[in-house]
């Protein structure tokens, strides 16, 4: 059996890639697939913390399909945002999008 | 009750000439002469109505002071309706005719809207019943004097006489005012009516008649302000016939005729009267003997027989005094218009020049003849029975040495009046001139003058029963003694007035030469004196014009160097101030704000670094934000 540590070690490896992502990429779309990494690691802490913990049958698994859903709909809304910030600023690279800066 | 009507028409007329004259042109003579006409039948039907009894009348009560009050009316006696008489008729003949005399003026319609206005004013003048409104209207005709003097402003020396004029009768005006404050304050009233119950001997009360004498000083050309009359010639000849001669002239004396109660009570005011009417008298005559000038000849005779009517008031012949004003206004206007017909037709005046006018011109020189015989005071002419009259009061009154003056003065008259007539209008012309006799509307005039110059005297005369000093003189008869004619002063006078012809027959008629060389030459000094006028013009220049100027000049600096400067240094004070506070405002002030606003900027500028607008750097911080939490958690744990 594999030990609950490889399970951990493997989601904190992901959610690194995924804020490593979300800090260095510059397009929009690679930050959006960066969360989904973070997302994926937490659901992979929830389904491991389920099955180790004792907790009832499925009810990490059930949690990790919540927030697949979850995340589904936030990227619509995320992908939403991008093409409407294309369609305003041609383009997607976030280093352009400096309209907030001083 | 019509007698205040009387300056009022005249006042129309001159609003008339004045708005109008331009559109009415010569309408405008018509307009004067009909309104002064309309006075002229007003003031017969004023004396008309004095002689039925009916008097002076209040119109209404004006300012009320305290206790005082001033009541506005008209004053009816038989001073002021002689006097209202003698400028209607007057004036009426004179503006009449001023139509010939002033017939290519330009400002035709103007001058008969000043004559109006002067008519009106001086009208006003006899009519007023309190020093209030005579001072009004002694205003107004002094205006219209100075308007009319310098009426040819484009000459200087007629706008510089004009001033002289205004400026010298003022000094004697600001007397009568300080003289009418004086009544006012200490006795009470302003009307003439309240005069003749000032009967204290108070100096005070003196002091207020000799300050009035000032404003008749002033008026009728006294010594020693008489030096504006002569130059007052400078205005067109009508003007100086019917103003300085006939009218606003002997208003000086009416002053004095109307005051007679109060100078009467106060014997040292009265002589100083006599006094200065006899200095004068002599002193005018003796410049008249030896001037050129036909106008100026005039002028100074006028001066001279002002004074001889200021020493009959002054030795108490109230009648005497009004009497010899009214026969000279006659005769004095004639003469200055018989002068005016002459100089409007030869256009001269040095009479140097003139000479046997007679031949060309008849009427005028038969009417100047006889206004010539008039004023020398030949019997029966106007002038012998008031001169005489005035003479025989002096003696009376016991004033000898004020006699015998007033004696010399009328030889004297006598002779430069001849002097005048032998060289103007008898022997042979000394230059190129061409008389002419004037038109009828101006010797008619003349003529009518002339009438009166030989007649008028006669109501005044032991013929007629002394009517005028029985109608003039208020209350009962001076005294019997003075009505009764006395035959050596008559003889007398009329001996002098023969010799002073025949003195003026001697010297310029016999060898038709202006003045004997011979005897010039004796009395050198003399003559010079008497020729620049006693060089009272220069003294005055001297003593009080280049003073004034200078103190003037002296004033002009102080002003632009004292108080200019002080002004301009508080000024430059204010911009030294300024640039200071500017300084401390840009560099301390402004500096303040500006160095707040450099240490937030340099703040700012540390700290906007963070703000770059990137979203992953926010992320980022907010990332080893949580890490650092966390850390501090499990350490602290």
């Amino acid at each position: 059996m594999i030990p609950q540590s490889h399970f951990l070690i493997l989601s904190a490896l992901l959610f690194s890639i995924g804020v490593f992502g979300i800090l260095t990429r510059k397009n929009a779309i690679g930050i959006l697939m960066s969360i989904e990494l973070i997302l994926n690691a937490a659901n992979i802490n929830l389904i491991t913390f389920g099955k180790f913990l004792g907790s009832p049958d499925g009810l990490g698994q059930i949690f990790a399909l919540f927030v697949i859903a979850i995340a589904a709909a936030s990227a619509v809304v995320g992908l939403g945002l991008v093409i409407s910030i294309y369609r305003n600023a041609k383009t997607i690279l976030v280093n352009k999008l400096n309209l907030m800066k001083w | 009750m019509v007698a205040h009507l009387i300056p009022a028409i005249p006042f129309l007329a001159f609003v008339i000439n004045i708005l109008f004259g331009r559109k009415i042109k010569k309408v405008s003579a018509f307009v004067s002469i009909l309104a002064c006409g309309v006075s002229l039948c007003l003031s017969i039907y004023t004396f008309a109505s004095l002689l039925k009894g009916h008097g002076s009348y209040t119109l209404f009560k004006w300012l009320i002071f305290g206790s005082t009050s001033l009541n506005v009316g008209v004053i009816v006696d038989p001073l002021t309706c002689m006097m209202l008489l003698v400028v209607t008729i007057i004036g009426t003949l004179i503006q009449i005719y001023s139509i010939g005399y002033m017939k290519d003026d330009p400002r035709f319609s103007r001058f008969f809207a000043y004559m109006s206005l002067f008519m009106s004013s001086m009208l006003g003048l006899l009519l007023a019943d309190n020093f209030i409104i005579l001072l009004i209207f002694w205003e107004g005709v002094g205006l219209c004097s100075y308007l009319l003097i310098s009426f040819w402003f484009e000459k200087i020396s007629a706008a510089k006489a004009g001033m002289k004029a205004f400026i010298t009768t003022r000094i004697g005006d600001t007397g009568l005012l300080i003289g009418v404050f004086i009544l006012f304050f200490s006795a009470h009233t302003v009307h003439f009516s309240g005069l003749t119950a000032i009967s204290n001997a108070n100096p005070l009360f003196t002091a207020a008649a000799l300050l009035i004498f000032c404003g008749a000083v002033g008026k009728s050309a006294q010594f020693p302000l008489h030096v504006w009359l002569p130059d007052a010639m400078e205005g067109p000849t009508p003007v100086s016939a019917l103003i300085h001669a006939a009218t606003m002239v002997a208003a000086g004396v009416y002053l004095v005729a109307r005051c007679f109660g109060l100078f009467l009570a106060h014997q040292p005011a009265l002589i100083w009267v006599a006094y200065v009417g006899a200095a004068t008298s002599i002193f005018a005559a003796t410049i008249a003997a030896v001037n050129n000038d036909i106008k100026r000849i005039l002028a100074y005779s006028t001066i001279s027989q002002l004074g001889f009517m200021m020493i009959g008031l002054g030795v108490g012949g109230y009648s005497a005094g009004t009497f010899h004003l009214m026969t000279h206004a006659f005769f004095k206007a004639l003469l200055f218009l018989c002068a005016g017909s002459i100089i409007h037709s030869i256009h001269a005046q040095d009479i140097r020049r003139m000479g046997g006018i007679f031949q060309k011109m008849k009427i005028t020189g038969t009417t100047f003849v006889i206004a010539s015989l008039a004023i020398s005071g030949v019997p029966p002419f106007s002038g012998f029975w008031s001169k005489d009259e005035i003479l025989s009061e002096s003696l009376r009154s016991g004033h000898p040495y004020l006699f015998m003056i007033a004696m010399a003065t009328s030889l004297l008259t006598a002779f430069y009046m001849f002097r005048l007539i032998f060289l103007v209008l008898f022997g042979k012309p000394r230059s190129e001139l061409h008389p002419y006799e004037s038109p009828k509307v101006m010797t008619i005039p003349l003529a009518i003058l002339a009438i009166f110059a030989i007649f008028i005297g006669l109501v005044g005369s032991p013929f007629m029963h002394n009517a005028f000093q029985t109608f003039i003189h208020p209350g009962p008869p001076e005294n019997s003694e003075g009505l009764a004619p006395n035959y050596l002063v008559m003889l007398l006078s009329t001996l002098a007035a023969a010799l002073g012809i025949a003195a003026a027959y001697l010297f310029y008629m016999l060898n038709n030469k202006i003045l004997p060389l011979e005897i010039r030459n004796k009395f050198t000094l003399l003559y010079n004196l008497l020729y620049n006028k006693y060089y009272i013009d220069e003294i005055y220049e001297f003593l009080f014009i280049r003073p004034s100027i200078r103190l003037s000049r002296l004033a002009s600096k102080f002003d632009s160097g004292v108080i200019d400067g002080a002004v301009n240094a508080c000024a430059k004070a204010v911009v030294v101030l300024s640039r200071i506070k500017s300084w401390i405002d840009r560099y301390i002030v402004d500096g303040a704000v500006n160095m707040t606003a450099g240490i937030v900027g340099l703040f700012s500028l540390v700290l906007r670094r963070v703000q770059t607008g990137y979203i992953q750097t926010y992320l980022l911080i907010a990332f080893f934000g949580l890490a650092l939490i966390i850390f501090i958690k499990l350490i602290g744990g």
